[in-house]
């Protein structure tokens, strides 16, 4: 009986109740709704594209630099964030900034994209097919300039000294966001060129 | 010198830390970053909209209960939607029963529940000085607010608010040609609903972080409040599936404004062949019930939660089932994603495909009846205590079942062809969502009254109000059925017209009747609800005699919610009637080394480990600099 009820006892050990910083908890939980956004639109277009009467065009090949564009800030926001743990704010301040500009950079590119997008004569009214393009790399650029202004913000704290090793919320929460608008776009940009 | 510059400098470091006592006004009761005001502001919003949505139902309920009435008194108040012949005009009918759905569905039962009971009790009842976020929250309240605005307004503009249903199906509402309510109505519909959602993300995305992370001492998983179980799940659900009417709003919107053919193909209106080809209305469908069926669970399950809490205190016995209850909840949240289509059958769904969503639809009712037993296993045989709160609770179940039964009827495709679209689904839902979630509400608002504001609602006037309201509510809603399988379908103005609905119009007239019956007995409620507020009895702190944290708040809890320490918890909260146990309650902060008597041989093994329980690491957010 003894035996039991120590084996009870262990199991029933108290479990922490603390497990993580909740402002980084309400990170994840705003991707969670912009996955949700976005997988509701991307099986709209499934949905919609099964039906037939379905435009078929070429993707802008400016979408394949962009994405490399994109892919080269979250490596620079990554060596941000390496610096900011090593106290070291030159190059955090540097890495942040080229962050941001190419940042800048990939909105503009998606820009582009949409005029050649035009030129093929898609346009957002129209074909489903087409309007669902305009409506996916919209909405994600709609969702990399809230990324733009978090890093400002990430930015001017790295001016005023307040990210450092010991203080590293601010920076982890930019570069989790930021990574995961990255990844946002390669999943939306390969669901584009496989269901063309 | 030195030092006289230090002091200075402590007794201004003092004065900042004590700046959140001595808040403005306006920072203080409307810009409140406090989790109980942003409550107490839910609460009074959500009441205002459900005297809003019940006075829009009586209108039509007038139309249809008796068609032939002179309405012109309602001049006044309608101006130009009473017709020349003294009655309600026809679109506005429809524009009436879309407001009344939207705002009962949206504003009421899922803003005005939620965001009442979630803000109030999640950290009370978890012991947490406040929500992760109270900006957010704030944030979250404000844009409710706006969104509010926005749709009260609609009320008021000419061409009349949406009218096309609380289901928005295009092409009805994605051509502002097609009738007038899919006008300026219909846009500011969408406006209001898009903020809407934004509030909601922000509100849930507070309460899952709020209830995961901050929680106190020894409040595992395992020891928490069925309410909050509820509230959390209620959240998750909300997280989910209000992107995806996000979406699905955005493309309507984009149809309406900008040209495109999301939802819209080779449609002729006015004898007029439209532009746009290649969209499916159907998509849309599938958009909005992906939300709408987790949507009606969004409004049932805090209004579970509550009334698990309820029954339990005041059957003064532990509830029944406990994990049994989670896990049903559970399975009802995960259930409620993937049966969407059972709204659908009649949009020329491949049969098959048909029966799968029949199968998976029909599976929800062993979750729901697991539920409904254990509320009436915790009833049986126990000490009850009907207070207003408890009658309330009970009637939850009573509807919960009724209404349940019918669910299970509609969810055979065979049967649903020829029900759906009729009244029996009005009555169907009206029961287990509409009734059930607003004695939620009422049964809350009872309960919790004490903590709200610090004194008692009068009791005798909860129990007349209690039985005006649920022999009401069935004088409503079981004719309904009848009228249903009778082949009234809904959202019709009139069935004058129609040889075969005649012998039904007394029937009618019989519903219309109660519903002004049950509308008016609402205020007794609104009565003593005000009067309590500043005249009511002063509530002793735990009035109910109940275990759950927030009962050991002082009576009116200020910022921060326990003057000292946060309470350690050391067992679950339905410990009532424990044999040997001194009272016949023990709340959730009394450690087993102090009931030696009732502990049973586990327990007091458990007393080893309270040392470890108290020295546990926690989020006080007052131990940070805030
Ligand atoms: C046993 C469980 C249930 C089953 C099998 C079930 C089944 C169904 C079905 C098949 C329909 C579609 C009827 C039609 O439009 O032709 C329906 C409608 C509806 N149900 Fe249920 N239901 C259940 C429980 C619930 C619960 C618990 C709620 C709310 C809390 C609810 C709320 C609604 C609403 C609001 C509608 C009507 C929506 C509209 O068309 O405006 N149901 N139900
Ligand atoms: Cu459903």
């Amino acid at each position: 009986m003894s035996e039991t009820v120590k084996i009870m006892a262990v199991a029933e050990e108290p479990e922490e109740t603390l497990s993580m910083n909740p402002k980084k908890f309400i990170l994840w939980l705003f991707v969670v709704s912009i996955v949700m956004l976005f997988a509701a639109m991307t099986s709209a277009y499934l949905v919609r594209r099964a039906e037939g009467n379905w435009l078929e065009f070429e993707i802008p090949s400016i979408f394949w630099y962009s994405t490399v564009v994109l892919l080269i800030s979250s490596v620079s926001m990554h060596w941000a964030y390496k610096a900011a743990k090593k106290d070291d704010f030159g190059v955090l301040r540097t890495a942040i900034s080229i962050t941001f500009a190419f940042g800048l950079a990939f909105l503009v590119m998606q820009f582009l994209g949409w005029q050649d997008l035009v030129a093929q004569n898609v346009f957002f009214v129209g074909n489903p097919a087409g309007s669902f393009m305009y409506v996916f790399t919209g909405l994600h650029a709609f969702h990399l300039i809230s990324g733009l202004i978090i890093i400002l913000f990430a930015l001017r704290a790295a001016f005023k000294l307040k990210i450092h090793a010991k203080n590293l919320n601010q920076i982890e929460i930019c570069a989790t966001y930021w990574h995961f608008l990255d990844v946002l776009w390669v999943y939306l940009f390969g669901f584009l060129l496989y269901f063309n | 010198m030195a030092s006289v510059e230090t002091n200075a400098a402590a007794a201004a470091h003092v004065e900042e830390h004590d700046h959140h006592e001595e808040l403005s006004f306006i920072r203080k009761y409307i810009f409140s970053e406090d989790h109980k005001v942003i409550a107490k502001q839910y609460m009074f919003s959500g009441v205002f909209w459900a005297i809003i949505g019940a006075s829009l139902s009586i209108l039509f309920r007038l139309q249809l209960g008796f068609p032939n009435l002179n309405l012109e008194w309602l001049r006044p108040i309608l101006g130009n939607w009473i017709d020349d012949s003294g009655k309600l005009d026809k679109e506005f009918y429809l524009a009436l029963v879309t407001m009344h759905g939207t705002i009962m569905v949206f504003f009421v039962l899922t803003a005005g529940l939620s965001g009442t009971f979630s803000n109030f009790l999640i950290p009370l009842q978890v012991g947490a000085r406040d929500m992760a976020s109270g900006f957010l929250n704030m944030l979250s309240y404000w844009f409710f607010f706006l969104s509010s605005v926005i749709m009260f307004g609609s009320l008021f503009i000419e061409t009349g608010p949406a009218s096309g249903g609380w289901v928005i199906y295009p092409p009805l509402s994605a051509l502002p040609q097609a009738m007038s309510g899919s006008g300026l109505g219909m846009s500011l519909w969408l406006i209001s609903m898009a903020l809407f959602i934004v509030s909601q993300l922000l509100g849930g995305i507070n309460y899952i972080t709020t209830v995961i992370n901050l929680r106190t001492r020894g409040m595992s998983f395992s020891k928490m409040p069925l309410t909050i179980w509820a509230f959390l799940l209620t959240a998750v659900l909300g997280l989910i599936s209000f992107p995806v009417l996000l979406s699905a709003a955005l493309l309507l919107i984009f149809d309406r404004s900008m040209g495109t053919s999301f939802y819209l193909s080779e449609i002729y209106i006015g004898g007029e062949a439209l532009p746009n080809v290649g969209g499916s209305p159907i998509l849309f469908q599938h958009l909005f019930w992906f939300l709408g069926h987790p949507e009606v669970y969004i409004v049932l399950l805090p209004a579970l939660g509550i009334t698990s809490e309820i029954i339990a205190t005041n059957s003064r016995k532990p509830i029944f089932g406990y994990r049994a209850m989670i896990a049903s909840m559970i399975g009802i949240a995960f259930l409620a994603f993937i049966v969407w289509a059972h709204h659908m059958f009649v949009t020329g769904m491949n049969p098959f495909l048909g029966s799968i969503f029949m199968f998976l639809t029909l599976i929800i009712a062993v979750p729901s009846a697991v539920k409904a037993f254990n509320y009436i296993t915790t009833l049986w045989r126990g000490n009850i205590v009907f207070t207003p709160a408890m009658l309330f609770s009970i009637g939850l179940v009573s509807f919960f079942i009724s209404g349940g039964l019918t669910g299970i009827i509609l969810g055979n495709s065979a049967l649903d062809i020829q029900l759906h679209d009729t009244y029996f689904v009005v009555a169907h839902f009206h029961l287990v969502m509409g009734a059930a979630s607003a004695f939620g509400f009422l049964a809350g608002v009872y309960h919790w009254f004490p903590k709200f504001f610090g004194r008692m609602m009068n009791k005798t006037l909860g129990y007349i109000h209690f039985w005006f309201t649920f022999v009401g509510i069935y004088l409503v809603f079981f004719p309904m059925h009848y009228i249903g399988i009778a082949g009234f379908p809904r959202r019709y103005y009139s069935f004058t017209s129609y040889e075969a609905f005649r012998t039904f119009g007394d029937l009618n007239m019989f519903v219309s009747i109660a519903a002004i019956f049950t509308f008016a007995a609402q205020f007794l409620f609104l009565w003593n609800f005000f009067y309590s507020i500043f005249r009511g009895r002063k509530a002793p702190q735990n009035p109910w005699r109940s275990n759950t944290l927030e009962w050991t708040t002082p009576v009116n809890p200020g910022h921060g919610n326990w003057p000292g320490e946060i309470p350690a918890v050391y067992r679950w909260p339905y410990d009532y009637s424990k044999p040997g146990a001194n009272d016949d309650f023990i709340p959730q902060n009394v450690p087993y080394s102090q009931t030696p008597e009732s502990n049973l041989p586990h327990e007091n093994a458990l007393i080893a480990l309270e040392k470890e329980i108290e020295a546990q690491n926690y989020n006080d957010q007052f131990k940070q600099p805030h």
